[in-house]
């Protein structure tokens, strides 16, 4: 029972720190395998209609901007290694460090969600979203020798907007929930020997890196070669 | 002068509805969970009355397909689901482990709040009139040509999934970090171990429906074409994923009635549980194989024949430890000093209905046998067997069973055999026709039939007013014993398990000290037997 | 369970910052990498090359950023394994009803 008298973070039905670390670190790594699945219902949509609608998919996915796609997967890179290092900072016990790094975190996070917001609006501004006005007669006039159906298309799109407005909402999400941490951080709520949420919402961080780790392949990098 | 427990230590509705409290909680669902039974239940009530005539004359087509599909997204999402994992599963978890409380007591909040917020959209879409594709929401009805409020019902089954799920997260971390001292995996009661098994489906299984749901959405909304066939969408590839997760759904709703009987049948036998090691080996299997079946509700949809011989194969795998689980428990009978209580007739109950139940899922998963009885009654008699006739039971026992210790009252025995004898035979009136009209050809989602189907329809109706009665008695007697039903000691049953040793009603921390476990479960040898004056009641 | 103060060090590996450091130079490397090689023809091979990639970089990410590497805790690495390993079920399993199709 001192425990928890000295340790006012500790929650009354656990026995000790390293119980609710491990329970804490438990629960985020088990809700990270139903992000998995969550996001594998997609995946499977895609790789269906990626097997039957190839070249549609391949003509889609060549008119998004590899430029974007690139730069974005770096930007979320940069955010994975701020974050770890915050991690580091807070194991350390060093407060300013630590807060530079979250803000730092989520300013990359803003960055990526700027650029693909631009992303989004080019593709609605050319009628690749898809809503009642998609239009993808100037894929198809591109593309005269792959005989695309523009219908087939705009699964394309339909899966590529649900797809990366999904991982969005989750960078979102992720971005809130980095300020209240970052609130916490700035307020000396952590020390070497408590910083679990920096650690749990990292995992989260990183976890959504590596969505968008195999949705920049899959999205935009179905068939570059020259010629296609 | 009444002790302090875990019902009155605080008073006060803030003090249940900023409970943290797992034991708590748990009554918050009971009380929800019970109003979408009888929800669910009154649709139940239109679709008997209507089919009591081969005319469609009580109500539209339309109004019917309603009735059918709102009876089945209720009873399944709102209350089958949820049940017993959020009602005993919740209130027994941790004291079964010797914790003070589950892993995450507010994320256990937020899943009754969340719960809740989705009823109430579901709700909202019943009153501003309903939904109409069946309860599988099948595209591209769902998802382009019905006319009704499918955004509203999809959201509202997509949020009560997160309910779900952040009840399994619970479970699984209590389980993995919270067991008391001694409590190693191969002392845990069988309900853990059943609820655990459970609980992985809940975590890999629930969050594709969700995506699935949220895909018909967006569809809907944004006319995106993906499940619609005019425009290269594919139907089939949303029941795969519908039936990705729909399938072991149906596991969620029988493992925890199956951890029920695991904990009845051992008592009322005085004798440990055959085979422990089998039947908690058993959960995990049926968890496991019960991923692998799904496509077992889509042999007629146009999946490839190769594709159909797989999935039926493994449909025929996962009904093998099914029925290690009801051998064992026959066994653990064998011998034993059988005492006929309340939840005993339950115990019983499920597992002669649920064995039918799960043999007619074989008939099911014969390809040949499939085609002729797919959408027909033969499907609706076998699903009702297994889901009401085994998972309802074994929640109606384990109600009775923990009865005294979560409210520290003991309930009237003879109203409760009477109860369970009432709900056994309006059951098997209400459903065992359906097997045989079913195999004669009726289909299922219809609102009128042929004549000579009558006979099996009005028997069918008798059973449901019977079945109605025995559903309602426990809300009659239950009710009266909080007032009035004889206080009920700590062990009234001699039960093993760490719940029966502390009080009833627990306080709020469970125990006053953390027990250190040095026994095995289900030692009812050295249990003395229960007074003769509670099983006589 | 209950006597674990002893433990507060235990499990808490701290990385230098030069190593996260390099961690990320493998990152820039392999998206620059797989961006360029989709472009260079490789047939039936690029998919697989862009799978590939990506997956390294996922486990670079997983072992080395989120600690799977020093982790005591088995659990985390059968809860990732089982998670990867299901949403693989649904994968290959719905593939092959639609590969399986009009066969023959």
């Amino acid at each position: 029972m001192l425990e928890h008298e000295d340790r006012p973070e500790l929650r009354h039905h656990f026995a000790d720190v390293v119980q609710q670390r491990n329970a804490a670190s438990l629960g985020m790594w088990w809700f990270l395998g139903t992000e998995i699945m969550f996001f594998g219902g997609m995946f499977c949509g895609y790789l269906v209609y990626r097997r039957a609608y190839f070249p549609e998919f391949a003509a889609g996915s060549r008119s998004l901007s590899l430029v974007a796609g690139t730069v974005n997967t770096a930007v979320l890179i940069c955010s994975s290694l701020t974050v770890a290092l915050a991690v580091r900072a807070s194991q350390l016990g060093k407060r300013k460090l630590l807060v530079n790094l979250l803000l730092a975190t989520m300013f990359f996070g803003v960055c990526f969600l700027g650029i693909k917001g631009y992303e989004w609006h080019d593709e609605y501004e050319h009628h690749h979203a898809p809503t009642f006005y998609f239009n993808a007669q100037d894929l198809v006039h591109n593309n005269p020798n792959l005989h695309m159906d523009p219908q087939r298309t705009k699964i394309f799109f339909s899966l590529y907007f649900a797809l990366t407005g999904v991982h969005a909402l989750h960078m979102i999400v992720g971005i809130g929930i980095f300020s209240v941490i970052t609130f916490m951080a700035w307020r000396g709520k952590f020390t070497p020997e408590y910083h679990t949420p920096i650690e749990i919402a990292g995992l989260y961080w990183h976890f959504v890196d590596i969505v968008w780790i195999y949705l920049f392949p899959l999205l935009y990098l179905i068939d570059r070669r020259p010629g296609a | 002068m009444e002790r302090k427990n875990y019902l009155n230590a605080e008073y006060g509705i803030r003090s249940w509805l900023l409970t943290t409290d797992h034991k708590r909680i748990a009554l918050l669902y009971l009380l929800s969970i019970t109003f979408f039974f009888f929800v669910g239940g009154f649709f139940a009530l239109l679709i008997r009355l209507e089919l009591l005539t081969p005319a469609g004359d009580l109500m539209t087509a339309d109004m019917y397909n309603k009735a059918f599909t709102m009876h089945g997204q209720i009873m399944v999402f709102f209350f089958l689901i949820p049940s017993i994992p959020a009602v005993l599963g919740n209130f027994l978890i941790p004291m079964m482990i010797g914790a003070k409380d589950l892993a995450f007591p507010r994320i256990n909040l937020l899943s009754w709040y969340i719960y809740i917020i989705a009823g109430g959209l579901y709700i909202y879409c019943l009153a501003t009139g309903g939904v109409d594709t069946g309860w599988t929401f099948y595209t591209p009805y769902s998802s382009l040509f019905s006319n009704t409020h499918v955004v509203e019902a999809g959201l509202a089954i997509f949020i009560v999934g997160f309910s779900s799920i952040l009840t399994g997260l619970n479970f699984v971390v209590t389980v993995h970090r919270m067991r008391a001292p001694g409590m190693t995996w191969s002392r845990l009661p069988l309900f853990v171990w059943s609820h655990y098994a459970t609980s992985i489906i809940m975590l890999l299984g629930t969050p594709i429906i969700a995506i699935t749901l949220l895909l018909v959405v967006l569809e809907r909304t944004l006319n995106l074409g993906i499940f619609d066939p005019s425009r290269g969408g594919d139907p089939v590839l949303f029941q795969h994923l519908f039936w990705f997760y729909s399938h072991p759904a149906v596991y969620i709703m029988i493992l925890p009635s199956m951890a029920v009987i695991s904990e009845i049948v051992p008592c009322f036998s005085r004798k440990r549980v055959f085979g422990y090691t089998f039947v908690a080996a058993s959960s995990i299997a049926i968890a496991a194989i019960g991923f692998l079946v799904w496509a077992h509700h889509m042999f007629v949809a146009g999946i490839s024949l190769y594709s159909a011989l797989v999935f039926s194969f493994l449909s025929f795998m996962v009904a093998i430890p099914s029925a290690v689980k009801v051998f064992n428990w026959t066994a653990t009978m064998y011998k034993g000093s059988i005492s006929f209580s309340t939840p005993m007739l339950y115990a019983f109950g499920f597992i002669g209905l649920f064995t039918i139940g799960g043999l007619t899922g074989l008939f099911l998963a014969t390809l040949g046998v499939d085609v002729h009885v797919h959408d027909t009654y033969f499907v609706i008699a076998h699903f009702h067997y297994v889901m009401v006739g085994g998972a309802v039971m074994g929640y109606l026992g384990g109600i009775h069973f923990w009865w005294p210790k979560i409210s520290g009252r003991m309930y009237p025995e003879g109203w409760g055999r009477l109860a369970a004898l009432i709900v056994f035979l309006g059951f098997n009136l209400t459903f065992f026709p359906q097997f045989i009209v079913g195999y004669l050809g009726m289909p299922r989602r219809y609102w009128q039939y042929p004549p000579e189907f009558q006979v099996y329809n009005v028997l069918s109706t008798a059973g449901a007013s019977i079945l109605a009665i025995g559903y309602l008695l426990p809300m009659v007697y239950l009710l009266w014993s909080l007032r009035y039903g004889k206080l009920a000691p700590d062990n009234p049953w001699q039960a093993t398990g760490l719940e029966w040793k502390t009080t009833s009603p627990p306080p709020t921390f469970n125990f006053d000290e953390t027990p250190v476990v040095t026994w095995e479960a289900y030692e009812y040898e050295t249990m003395p037997l229960p007074d003769e004056v509670t099983l006589e009641r | 369970m209950a006597e674990h103060t002893e433990h507060i060090e235990h499990s808490e590996h701290i990385g230098s910052s030069g190593f996260y450091w390099l961690i990320w130079a493998i990152l820039i490397v392999a998206t620059v990498l797989t961006a360029w090689i989709s472009t260079v023809d490789l047939g039936v091979f690029n998919t697989v090359v862009a799978l590939l990639i990506a997956t390294c970089k996922a486990l670079i990410v997983v072992l080395f950023f989120m600690h799977v590497k020093y982790t005591s805790e088995k659990m985390t690495k059968a809860v990732l394994l089982s998670a990867v390993f299901w949403l693989l079920l649904l994968l290959i399993l719905s593939l092959s009803d639609y590969s399986t199709r009009y066969a023959g």
